[in-house]
Order: C-alpha cells, then sequence, then structure tokens
C-alpha cells in the first residue's frame, strides 16, 4: 500500500494547491493550448490568421466536454477490462495451483 | 502541446509531416509484428493506448491559473518503446483533431512529434539510463513518464518559436514566450502524471511480471525481487 499513499499524497497536495491558488485571486483556468494563440497574435502584431480551419467544431461546450468524457471512458474501459482480466487469471492460476498441491 | 488548426505556416507544417510520417510508418510495422508474435502483451499493448486517451483528456488546472492536459505516452515509451507509442499518440490526435477541434488535421504532424514521439523517445532513454545507474523501478518509471511529459510541452514551444521568431531576439525569445505558457504550468502535472505511471507499472508486476520480463522492462531478477516487496 506505500506507493498508493505517496500517490494519494501527491494528488492531494495538488488538489491542495489548486484550491489554495483559486481562492488568492482571479484566475480564467484557461487551457494552455489556447494561450499560445494570444503570444502569436503578440509575436506577429496580430497579423497571422490560420490558413487552415477545424473540419468540425464541438456546437457547444457542453458537447465539447461531452466528447472528452467520451474519451476518458472509452480509455478507462479498457484499462478496467484488461487489468480485471489479469487480476482474474492470476486468481485463477493461484487456486489451480493450491489444488494441486492439495490432490 | 496541441499546435491548434492552421496555426503553423508553410513550411512548418510539411516539415512537421515529413519528420512525423516516417516514424509512424515505422511504428506501424513494429506493432504488427508485436500483433503477430507476441501476442501476450497485446493486452499491454491495448492499455497503453488506452492510457494516452484517458490523460491526454483530462485538463487540469495549475498554478498558473490556467489549465492544461498531462500526456500519458511515458507507460507506452518504457514498455514499447518510441516507434510504437508515436502511433498510440497520433490515433488520439486524430480523434481529438477531428471531434474536439483540439489540435489539427494540418498540425498534426508537429503535434505527432512533440506528443508521439520526442517525448516517448526521452521517457525510453531516461528509463534505460535510470535502470542502468541502478535505480528503483518505480523511481526510474516516474521520472520517465515525468520527464517525457515535460519534453512534450517542450517541444511545441520549440516548433511554435521556429514558425513564429520574434522580430527582435528572433526564435529564442519567441522560445520563451511560448515556454513562458507552459513550463510552470506543466511541472505539477508532470508530477501527477508520473506517480499515476508508477502506481500501474505496481499492478502490472504484480500481475503480469512475466510480460514486462518479455518486453525487456526489467529483468526477471528485478521483477521477483519488487513482487516480494510489494511496496
Amino acid at each position: 500500500m506505500k506507493l498508493e499513499l505517496i500517490v494519494l499524497a501527491v494528488i492531494v497536495v495538488f488538489v491542495t494547491v489548486f484550491a489554495f491558488v483559486s481562492s488568492t485571486g482571479n484566475h480564467e483556468w484557461g487551457g494552455s493550448d489556447d494561450q499560445s494563440e494570444g503570444v502569436i497574435a503578440d509575436l506577429t502584431g496580430g497579423t497571422y490568421q490560420p490558413w487552415f480551419h477545424s473540419v468540425w467544431e464541438p456546437p457547444s461546450s457542453e458537447i465539447e466536454s461531452l466528447l472528452f468524457a467520451l474519451q476518458a471512458a472509452i480509455g478507462s474501459i479498457i484499462i478496467g477490462y484488461f487489468l480485471g482480466y489479469y487480476r482474474a487469471m492470476a486468481k485463477m492460476k493461484a487456486a489451480k495451483a493450491t489444488e494441486e498441491t492439495k490432490g | 502541446m496541441h499546435i491548434m488548426e492552421g496555426f503553423l505556416p508553410h513550411p512548418w507544417w510539411e516539415i512537421w509531416f515529413a519528420l512525423s510520417l516516417p516514424v509512424v510508418a515505422y511504428g506501424v510495422y513494429r506493432m504488427n509484428l508485436i500483433i503477430k508474435e507476441r501476442r501476450d502483451t497485446l493486452p499491454l499493448l491495448a492499455v497503453s493506448g488506452a492510457f494516452i486517451f484517458v490523460l491526454s483528456s483530462l485538463k487540469m488546472p495549475s498554478v498558473t491559473g490556467s489549465c492544461s492536459h498531462p500526456t500519458g505516452t511515458g507507460m507506452g515509451a518504457i514498455l514499447f518503446g518510441p516507434w510504437i507509442t508515436s502511433v498510440l499518440s497520433m490515433i488520439v490526435l486524430i480523434y481529438q483533431a477531428l471531434f474536439l477541434a483540439h489540435g489539427g488535421l494540418t498540425t498534426l504532424g508537429a503535434n505527432t512529434f512533440s506528443m508521439g514521439i520526442a517525448g516517448p523517445l526521452v521517457g525510453y532513454l531516461v528509463y534505460k539510463a535510470s535502470m542502468k545507474s541502478g535505480l528503483n523501478l518505480y523511481i526510474a518509471v516516474f521520472l520517465a513518464a515525468m520527464l517525457a511529459d515535460c519534453a512534450t510541452y517542450l517541444v511545441t514551444a520549440l516548433q511554435l518559436a521556429l514558425a513564429f521568431p520574434a522580430a527582435f531576439g528572433g526564435v529564442l525569445t519567441s522560445f520563451k514566450a511560448f515556454l513562458a505558457i507552459f513550463a510552470i504550468t506543466q511541472v505539477p502535472l508532470a508530477v501527477v502524471e508520473g506517480a499515476i505511471t508508477a502506481l500501474m507499472f505496481k499492478y502490472f508486476i504484480q500481475l503480469r511480471g512475466d510480460v514486462l520480463v518479455k518486453l525487456n522492462v526489467a529483468s526477471a531478477k528485478v521483477i521477483e525481487k519488487l513482487r516480494e516487496a510489494s511496496l
């Protein structure tokens, strides 16, 4: 359990820092990817125009968060499925081994 | 680290495609070999891809008052190497470009290079070097995943700086400007990513240490020792 506790501690620190930062000032919590757009505008004096636009954009931020959640859900299902599969296999193997030593 | 659609001018978007595509193509070839010949490693391949899916969808708030996301590529890099991880990353980047307007098709080459090639390569090398120097496996995994994450954002800043050199001071000045967005924001996320990746390796070792030995991630002796210690 030691490693789990260390990871938990790291996450607690992370959340605490977030709580502290968000309570001590006004922050937009915007994406750092989008901020680079501002820097590009600064560097080029606002002359740069993107020459290609996304083929499709989520019509609202609700739908965007749906698709982000879907992405996370697909990944989580796969991870959970295979770790569960491995776990059951290991258990079955162990049960078989004890049965053989008994019999 | 996503450079947005249309935000890399000619010739840079072509250059990054030219650098990324051969790597991804060779990665596909390596992946096919594994799928055919090492079927017992397939669950870990699926988990590595899924891990990138999950982590790169989590936009987390950081100390700077802005949000960014981890990459999740360290795990794949350690298990399967940078070639195959470049393919896994590109799949995620295509999903995000098509359905989320996050990143883009014209910037896919550049984003694949930073997230799928540069990051995993750094992670892979850090892992191998750490293991050679006798570090604990979990610490090696932590360092590899953390630095893979950081390297990705460094490369993104460099890509943007090369495409948009400042009028005064050139590439170096713009590199600093872009790095200022990512650097401090990303470090706490990279630490969290490193810690979670290390924890995943604990479960891999407990459940299928034998596959890790086959993938040359660690020697049978090291795995056995970690199992007994069960940290």
